[in-house]
């Protein structure tokens, strides 16, 4: 399939939906034709097709209603990604297209208070009762818990083995009994992120996502996806969070100085290439040639966002705050707010998703091959953990 | 447009390497560099066997009709082994500025029977052309000095830029002075014209002469840091140190993992300015690839340890290779000032847009 077929399929697509019309139902008809992500299968949203076609589709229905990316976010970046790679027929049928469309909203209960960037030692337990699991632990950090319907959970279902071989992965139910989320205030004064609590929570089997034991292989695939969605998203040259440093820019000449200039030149320069490594990685992909390169990404994204985010902030001169009034946010909201916003928010770029010092130890010991790190848990029970 | 190689790159690099391999190692490049720094034995090889000096030269001018992207790999394979031939000065600068003119000399050059020198200073730049050139006509003679020219010193031909005309000058009728220079391997030299014998060969538009230099520049700067990078991943991973490798250390590993980060951006803005090499392009390419390349390199001498610092290591050729191409054909600020102008980031004097 070529970007001539593709297109072709828009028009067809577009000559029976009137984008004018009902939102949710133009997105449902946009899922069905194939046109959600081109590189799924058929009957799943896609095509079957190659992942740089999706672009075509998103330039040709650029003036029609559109999923909420930002909210969508983890749905879309990686829920959606290890349900394709791991979950069964059932599961992709019933989870794939309300994700897409947004009529399901996705958050992701990964981290714990005691274990973080050494996520294998979560202590979140699962337990097997028939046709049921029982699940009892605390998530925390959980972004969009608070309008979430579904989560992605790792678990633990076997103490007595190393911290990675003990691990279950599931589709949690957020609104089932024993879920309970409280919202955490942020560094920006709104709540983003929660605090997740389960008690009890039984989930059926057919809610578990690969084989009992296997869920660190599975949750692999979800942090990998999340690297580079975080990472690797397309942008155009100037776009992105330099867009609105260099609206800032150029709209107030009185402000500018011969040394923001020099240092506003080189961010230039960094985002450029930054972007460009991205078009080649993603060019990569869609020829099916696997780059190393997908960590790195998320790395050079978070050190950038916070230079440019910094840089405004220092460039305008403007000691005030938008709004600090706590309140749960709708999405992460980096164009619509100002500087101050955008600054304190980037600070979390090098540390959701896996901090900085973790990517470069990933692309230290998988991409370049140097020696890891001495291990002190590799052989030992996880419940014989020192905590 | 693709930022990715093509099968026909990828096939020319394998070649360069082997032969490279073959007849350019190390040992052999710090064994000249003191005595005769340019090996045209190995420049008529890749010239004859390989095709490399006709690259950019079309089919019916005698060459190989192929186009910046199979330039930019060759000069990868060249910026890894800081192979000592002019393949830059003559078969990308000279070549291109006589591109125009359809001289017959291209066919020379194609066939490496000749090589030529751009008679300009490597440190213009695409916005001071002019830069250490102070050269006149006078009925066919020409008379003055150019600072800092490289590849002179292996030229049998200087391409001369006076006035928007190019002039061929046999280097017999000049005089090429090289002092030492930072880079061993590609010295630079004093050439002086004192009313030399001229041919007129045509119109000469320099800047656009120097900004393909700068573009392709960037794949050279692009192969000096990776080889920086993997020789250095080499040997941290086999010197032990307290009883460990010393590559296992974190402080040592997010170093080399910031470095692949910065050396993966210069390879992408590398292969953005050969298949683009319009001004932006290449202004991004040299701001970045040229500071990646010495910081590579600095990184590399520095976690060598004290064998960084022998002359026997060849990590110093490198250093000196990247030190000296960061100010070759516009330094990063040359380029990134460039760029406020390019990309519409006005300085604090630029007022108003
Ligand atoms: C805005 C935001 C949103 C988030 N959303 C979610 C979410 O939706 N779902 C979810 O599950 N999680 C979420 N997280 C949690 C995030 O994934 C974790 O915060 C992160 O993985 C780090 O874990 P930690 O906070 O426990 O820090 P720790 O792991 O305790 O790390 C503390 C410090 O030690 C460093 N460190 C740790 N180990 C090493 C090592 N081996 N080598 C060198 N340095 C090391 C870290 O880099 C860090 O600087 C979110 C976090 C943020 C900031």
């Amino acid at each position: 399939m070529n970007e001539a077929d593709i297109k072709q399929r828009v028009a067809e697509f577009l000559a029976g939906h009137d984008p004018a019309g009902d939102r949710l139902e133009f997105l449902r008809a946009r899922f069905d034709a194939g046109l959600a992500w081109v590189w799924f299968p058929e009957g799943l949203g896609g095509l079957g097709a190659s992942r740089e076609l999706q672009q075509v589709v998103e330039r040709e229905l650029a003036d029609t209603p559109q999923i909420n990316g930002g909210k969508q976010g983890i749905g879309l970046g990686m829920a959606a990604p290890t349900i394709l790679a791991f979950g069964t027929e059932e599961q992709k049928r019933r989870f794939l297209r309300p994700l897409w469309t947004g009529e399901e909203i996705w958050c992701q209960l990964f981290s714990e208070p005691g274990a973080g960037s050494d996520l294998a030692t979560l202590a979140t337990r699962a337990v097997r009762d028939g046709d049921e699991w029982v699940v009892d632990g605390q998530k925390v950090w959980t972004s969009g818990a608070h309008h979430a319907r579904w989560a992605i959970l790792v678990t633990r279902t076997d103490p007595e083995v190393p911290k990675h071989r003990g691990l279950t992965y599931f589709v949690c139910d957020m609104n089932a009994p024993g879920v309970e989320v409280r919202p955490l205030r942020q560094i920006t004064g709104e709540a983003e992120f929660n605090e997740v609590f389960l008690t009890g929570v039984r989930l059926s089997d057919d809610l578990r996502l690969g084989e009992v034991g296997d869920g660190w292989r599975v949750a692999q695939t979800t942090l990998m996806n999340e690297r580079v969605a975080i990472g690797g998203a397309p942008t155009r040259r100037g776009g992105g969070v330099m867009a609105a440093v260099l609206d800032a820019w150029r709209e107030r000449p009185e402000l500018r100085t011969h040394d923001l200039h020099q240092r506003l030149l080189s961010l230039w320069v960094e985002a450029e290439a930054t972007r460009l490594s991205g078009a080649r990685l993603r060019e990569q992909l869609a020829a099916g040639q696997p780059g190393p390169e997908g960590s790195g990404m998320k790395l050079s994204f978070a050190k950038l966002n916070q230079a440019l985010t910094g840089f405004d902030v220092e460039f305008n001169r403007d000691l005030g705050y938008d709004d600090w009034t706590f309140r749960r946010s709708e999405d992460v909201d980096f164009f619509g707010r100002g500087p101050g916003y955008r600054y304190l928010r980037a600070k979390g770029n090098s540390i959701e998703g896996g901090t900085s010092e973790i990517l470069r130890n990933i692309v230290a010991e998988r991409v370049l091959g140097l020696p890891s790190e001495p291990r002190v848990d590799k052989d030992v029970p996880w419940k014989d953990l020192p905590r | 447009m693709t930022l990715l190689y093509t099968e026909i790159e990828e096939e020319l690099r394998a070649s360069v390497r082997a032969l490279l391999a073959d007849r350019c190692p190390p040992a052999a490049v710090i064994e000249r560099v003191e005595s005769e720094p340019a090996d045209l034995d190995l420049w008529k090889t890749l010239a004859g066997e390989i095709g490399v000096a006709g690259l950019l030269i079309p089919e019916e001018l005698g060459g190989a009709g192929a186009g910046p992207g199979e330039a930019g790999v060759v000069l990868e394979e060249l910026g890894r082994a800081v192979a000592p031939v002019p393949f830059l000065t003559s078969a990308v600068l000279a070549t291109r500025a006589l591109l125009p003119t359809r001289d017959a000399l291209l066919g020379e050059l194609a066939e490496g029977r000749r090589t030529a020198a751009l008679a300009v200073s490597f440190a213009a730049s695409p916005y001071r052309p002019q830069r250490g050139s102070a050269v006149r006509a006078e009925g066919g003679r020409l008379s003055g000095t150019v600072t800092g020219v490289a590849g002179a010193d292996a030229a049998d031909v200087l391409l001369v830029p006076v006035d928007g005309e190019l002039y061929a000058v046999e280097a017999a009728a000049a005089v090429v002075t090289a002092g030492p220079s930072l880079d061993l391997t590609r010295p630079v030299a004093t050439v002086t014209f004192d009313r030399a014998e001229a041919r007129h060969a045509g119109a000469c538009d320099l800047a656009a002469v120097l900004r393909l230099g700068a573009a392709l520049l960037a794949s050279e700067q692009l192969g000096v840091a990776e080889w920086c990078l993997e020789t250095t991943l080499g040997y941290v991973k086999e010197r032990h140190q307290f009883a460990r490798p010393v590559g296992s250390f974190q402080a040592i590993k997010h170093r080399l993992a910031d470095l692949w980060l910065d050396v993966v951006r210069a390879r992408a803005a590398a292969r953005n300015a050969v298949a683009d090499p319009s001004a932006v392009s290449v202004a991004v390419a040299q701001a970045w690839n040229a500071g990646v390349a010495v910081r590579v390199a600095e990184e590399a001498l520095q976690l060598h340890g004290g064998i960084g610092m022998t002359w026997e290591h060849p990590v110093h050729l490198y250093l000196k290779r990247a030190k000296s191409s960061e100010i070759a054909l516009g330094t990063p600020g040359d380029h990134r000032a460039a760029l406020a102008s390019l990309v519409g980031v006005p300085g604090p004097e630029g007022g108003e847009q």
